[in-house]
């Protein structure tokens, strides 16, 4: 009987063996989840807030396109510029042929507009014009939530 | 002796695994840190396809489409009246749910139409603010229909949903956002 009793002590003990191996495979999950490729944006875009906001839930059907004024050395600011991926876009029609190629990869492309909020309607409408002629029709205009209404 | 010594040696030359643990936790650490899982917002829209030269597009009757002009000042024209960003919401509500009852507002939900028009040197700043009040209007009707249907918004119901595109409330008012080509500025 005593000797029953000291074996049911000795047996609460969990093996820490395979902790490594679960924290291995948390560590892997989050390896293979996090992007560390960060687009270095060359025009300034503070977005516009907004209220009436939809999310973008899967990121592999967007693609984004900064719109904003050109950042210069010396905190210095430029014209208003068109970026596509790592590319300032100098010539707009441009657009086109890109976001076409893009579109015949992903079919279900959405196009992020990151427009900086002081910019005017008039690129924005030439981007869009770009766009129509490439038949990406599905577009976001990327703003913030309106904090001062919460 | 020489047995002894050599099982000694051998012993000592074991890695020790207990640490493995927690060097594996601050690699975990840093990942969990480093992480963005930012999601992407915006204010979705559809664009109209390329205009085609033979097919002109459909006409819509006067009282279906909601004018809203902004100029290069920033001032809002609503139906041909100065107004303001702020009076927007209300008066895509009431164009939208009117059916019929007011001459001057829409036929039906299926028929009204918001159209938005800017000057090329508006700000794109109060473009955004006036699309996300019609947006805003939509929203509070489609929240409107689903508090009727048992729901508690409009995002419980879309949550709700098993097919995306048999979707009741916005087929019942769907929105029709139209963006009409700017004036040149001058």
């Amino acid at each position: 009987m005593a000797h029953f009793t000291k074996k049911s002590k000795a047996k609460p003990e969990i093996s820490t063996a395979s902790l490594p191996d679960i924290i291995f495979m948390l560590l892997i999950f989050f390896m293979v989840t996090t992007v560390l490729r960060e687009q270095e944006v060359q025009v300034r875009t503070i977005l516009p807030q907004a209220e009436a906001l939809t999310k973008i839930e899967q990121k592999r059907y967007v693609a984004y396109l900064w719109t904003g004024p050109e950042k210069l050395r010396g905190n210095a600011i430029g014209d208003t510029k068109v970026q596509i991926d790592d590319a300032v876009i100098e010539d707009l029609t441009n657009i086109r042929s890109i976001m076409y190629r893009k579109l015949t990869e992903q079919p279900r492309l959405i196009v992020s507009l990151r427009v900086d909020e002081e910019s005017e309607m008039g690129i924005v409408t030439d981007v869009q014009g770009e766009l129509r002629k490439a038949g990406t029709l599905r577009i976001s205009y990327s703003s913030r939530r309106d904090i001062s209404n919460m | 002796m020489g047995v002894l010594a050599k099982k000694k040696k051998r012993a000592g030359a074991e890695i020790p695994t207990s640490s493995m643990a927690d060097i594996a936790f601050l690699l975990l650490i840093f990942f969990l840190v480093t992480t963005t899982i930012d999601v992407d917002t915006g204010i979705g829209m559809t664009l109209p396809p390329e205009p085609d030269d033979t097919t002109p597009p459909p006409p819509v009757a006067d009282r279906n489409m909601l004018k809203i002009l902004i100029n290069a000042q920033g001032q809002v024209l609503l139906e041909d009246l100065p107004s303001s960003v702020a009076l927007i919401r209300n008066e895509v509500m009431t164009h939208v749910q009117n059916n019929g009852a007011d001459s001057r507002y829409s036929d039906s939900p299926g028929k009204a139409v918001v159209s938005i028009k800017t000057d090329r040197l508006t700000p794109y700043n109060l473009y955004i603010q006036t699309l996300d009040e019609v947006w805003m209007a939509y929203f509070e009707i489609w929240d409107t229909e689903a508090r009727s249907m048992g729901f508690a918004n409009y995002v419980e119901y879309r949550a709700a949903l098993e097919d995306i595109t048999a979707n009741e409330v916005r087929d019942k008012w769907p929105a029709q956002v139209s963006l009409a080509e700017p004036d040149p500025g001058n």
